[in-house]
């Protein structure tokens, strides 16, 4: 099936939840809503599954309006943030609960059941009730129960924020497959950048109640399409600081002069912002047509594998992702480098301007 | 400002415990030094909660004291112990201002008006609270609030320690970043001894100058974030801590040389006093296996992931599943493929636990 937004908008009160949205959904594919806290998400998946009804605009499933059709008339299946299963039943029978509802023969919800199981592992622990579970086994369990419905479209709120840390590891490593068993729309939200990228598939960043960019997720990573896109696609925080190009001389808002070459050759005089992820930003001696940032170190964040560096520049706040263990006293000085190649530029409307070379991972 | 002693402490919730089985915490020794910055890192049911909660007070332990500086405080209540406690959900109360909610731990304690008004004026800049500070705290946004409440348990000067439950857990990951350098500025500036809980490691690590990694009731490492990265002490350590985790493979160890299903792997130090009849593993991070077209160990790659900053490989070597790391300047990446290891990375355990090698090369 094909699910359709065309153009839609949600006002509650005084206040606009969603403001004119249209996304095209297909059949068999992950979409990722990314975005903080109250950009949307939640409000969103509510009108794709007719929880609640658009102030404008329509949805429509294989070109047919359905605007208006509550969710008990449409093939929707849903995973909250919160564990939700029944705890007086098994395992088996929290798995079973929507076919027996749909009063499917004995013989198929046996089929339906161990199959969801095998998929999410669950095998093992059938008999035992939810609460016995761990949080992972539990939104296994959730999980199960929205595919064996097999809806065509399944929404997914957040389902790994309640697990801890490793938990969610392991369960994001599995949906992938889990979601490719399946021929139905998965909509999955997350307000982490990291997971999108784990799920692959498309991804629609939001803020404030509006799409600024859908496509493939790492399309949408390495391309973004203006400053707020590459703000929401950002973990660590995409540095940002200013440029005024007057031909072949870029001034910068840390203090100094570039030549303009890397992405800054290619635009037109003027004012842009320039954006960087962490990783980019550099501790190591620099190649001569870097920017050189003269900063002061705020805080070092060590993880073992990685430090993360906090840097003053001027007024400006970076971070500097750098491989290995980086001891730097706070309040030291070094000197950080940019490569102008890996920079976004960004006018002074946000839009993109001139992007990171292709290669810039 | 105290340091902390955890002398031989252990805690059953049942009565009349017998075995270690029937501990939810088992004895653990420990020295928390003033003014340190520490990290209780496990998965849920780990026992960290319940340590919290024994120096806190909640829990009286089942064995053992606790002594602040030389004072043994196990049987005082939690309001005799002179505590901070910053907590997973702001505590802050709405109808106060800004101001007056970080007052109030000064002001229940009859500190001097101009004390008062002084130290909220330090820790409202610190936390970059001043612009809100007559505000009432009613409307104002989670990660406000969440300021706020470590606002108040970093005002007074005088605590013996403040402990934090999960405090960042309710925080969009882009603000994260920014509590967690601030609290790091924070801890360095006020002189505080700080126990932060989490099963985030890198909240943990970022965190804490000494991170403390509970597993079922038990203490396993505690170390830097450099040691618990670079020498795991148990393989739980070297799978909890790393994104992937550390593979860990069965093996058998002859001279210098380990066998994974009969695919040789060289080490650079022998291991004569490996113990008879114990499940023996190899461990290697991913960050030290790296993907290469030829010149290792040969493998069949299942999938790459693309994580923004970095790829990371799914691998299957003599049948056994791997994580390993993609250099940035390999392009194209076959079916078939070649692990090169680096032995200075190999560890070796026996039934989980390290085992020191001899004659490192």
């Amino acid at each position: 099936m094909t699910l359709v937004l065309d153009h839609v908008r949600k006002d509650v009160g005084a206040e606009t939840f969603i403001r004119d949205v249209s996304l095209t959904l297909e059949r068999g594919s992950v979409n990722v809503l990314l975005g903080a806290t109250l950009s949307g998400k939640t409000s969103l998946m509510r009108l794709m599954a007719g929880l609640d009804a658009p102030t404008k605009g329509r949805v429509l499933v294989e070109g047919r309006d359905v605007t208006g059709t509550p969710v008990q008339r449409r093939s929707v299946a849903m995973v909250y943030q919160q564990f939700i299963n029944y705890p007086s039943f098994s395992v088996y029978e929290n798995i079973a609960s929507p076919l027996r509802v749909a009063g499917l023969p004995r013989a198929e919800i046996e089929s339906r059941v161990r199959d969801a199981a095998k998929l999410l592992k669950l095998e093992p622990y059938l008999d035992r009730k939810p609460l016995n579970l761990s949080g992972g086994q539990q939104q296994r369990t959730a999980i199960a129960r929205a595919l064996v419905k097999r809806a065509d479209l399944v929404l997914l709120d957040e389902p790994l924020a309640n697990l801890d840390y490793k938990l969610r590891e392991e369960l994001r490593e599995e949906l992938p497959r889990i979601f490719a068993a399946s021929g139905a729309i998965f909509v999955y939200a997350t307000t982490e950048p990291q997971e999108a990228l784990l799920l692959g598939g498309n991804t629609a960043t939001l803020f404030e109640g509006a799409v600024t960019q859908f496509g493939p997720t790492p399309r949408v990573y390495r391309e973004p399409g203006d400053l707020t896109t590459a703000r929401v696609f950002s973990d660590p925080p995409l540095n940002v600081l200013r440029a005024t190009k007057g031909g072949d001389v870029v001034s910068l808002s840390t203090g100094g002069r570039i030549r303009a070459s890397g992405a800054f050759a290619a635009v037109p005089d003027g004012v842009y912002d320039v954006g960087f992820r962490a990783h980019h930003l550099s501790l190591d001696p620099a190649a001569s047509e870097a920017i050189a940032l003269d900063a002061v170190v705020s805080v070092a964040e060590i993880t073992g594998s990685e430090s993360f560096v906090h840097l003053d520049v001027g007024e400006h706040r970076f971070v500097a992702l750098t491989p290995g263990v980086r001891r730097l006293e706070p309040g030291s000085a070094v000197r950080a480098s940019l490569d102008p190649s890996r920079v976004f530029l960004f006018d002074e409307s946000g839009r993109l301007a001139a992007r990171a070379l292709p290669k810039a991972a | 400002m105290a340091r902390i002693t955890l002398d031989r402490l252990a805690h059953a919730y049942k009565p009349d415990p017998q075995g270690p089985q029937d501990y939810a915490l088992k004895e653990i020794h420990h020295v928390w030094d003033q003014g340190g910055a520490y990290a209780l890192l496990g998965p849920s049911g780990c026992g960290k909660t319940t340590l919290l909660n024994i120096i806190s007070g909640l829990v009286r332990p089942t064995r053992g004291r606790i002594l602040f500086d030389d004072r043994d405080v196990t049987d005082l209540a939690t309001e005799e112990r002179n505590i901070a406690q910053v907590f997973q959900f702001p505590v802050v109360y709405d109808t106060m201002t800004v101001r007056e909610n970080l007052a109030f731990p000064l002001k229940n304690r009859r500190v001097p008006r101009e004390t008062v008004a002084r130290r909220v004026e330090e820790i409202a800049r610190m936390l970059d609270l001043m612009r809100v500070l007559d505000r009432k705290a009613r409307n104002l946004t989670a990660d406000m609030k969440q300021k706020i409440s470590l606002g108040r348990g970093l005002v007074r000067p005088d605590v013996a320690a403040i402990l934090f439950d999960e405090p960042l857990t309710v925080i969009d990951p882009q603000l994260k970043w920014q509590l967690r350098s601030t609290l790091k500025e924070l801890h360095r500036a006020l002189d505080l001894t700080m126990i932060y809980v989490t099963h985030d490691q890198t909240e943990a690590l970022t965190f804490a100058d000494k991170v403390v990694v509970m597993h079922d009731g038990a203490v396993v490492q505690t170390g830097t974030p450099e040691e618990l990265f670079v020498r795991p002490a148990h393989t739980f350590v070297g799978h909890f801590i790393g994104s992937p985790g550390m593979n860990v493979l069965p093996c058998r160890v002859e001279g210098r040389t380990a066998y994974v299903e009969g695919q040789a792997i060289v080490l650079d130090r022998a291991y004569p006093a490996l113990p008879q009849n114990r499940r023996i593993e190899l461990g290697i991070r991913p960050e030290f296996a790296k993907l290469a077209a030829s010149g290792g160990l040969p493998v069949r790659v299942r999938r790459i992931d693309d994580i923004g900053r970095a790829r990371i490989a799914r691998v299957d070597m003599a049948g056994r599943a791997l994580a390993a790391s993609v250099p940035e300047s390999m392009d194209a990446v076959g079916e078939e493929a070649t692990l090169v290891v680096d032995p200075r990375h190999i560890h070796i355990y026996a039934d989980g636990h390290l085992v020191a090698g001899e004659g490192a090369r």
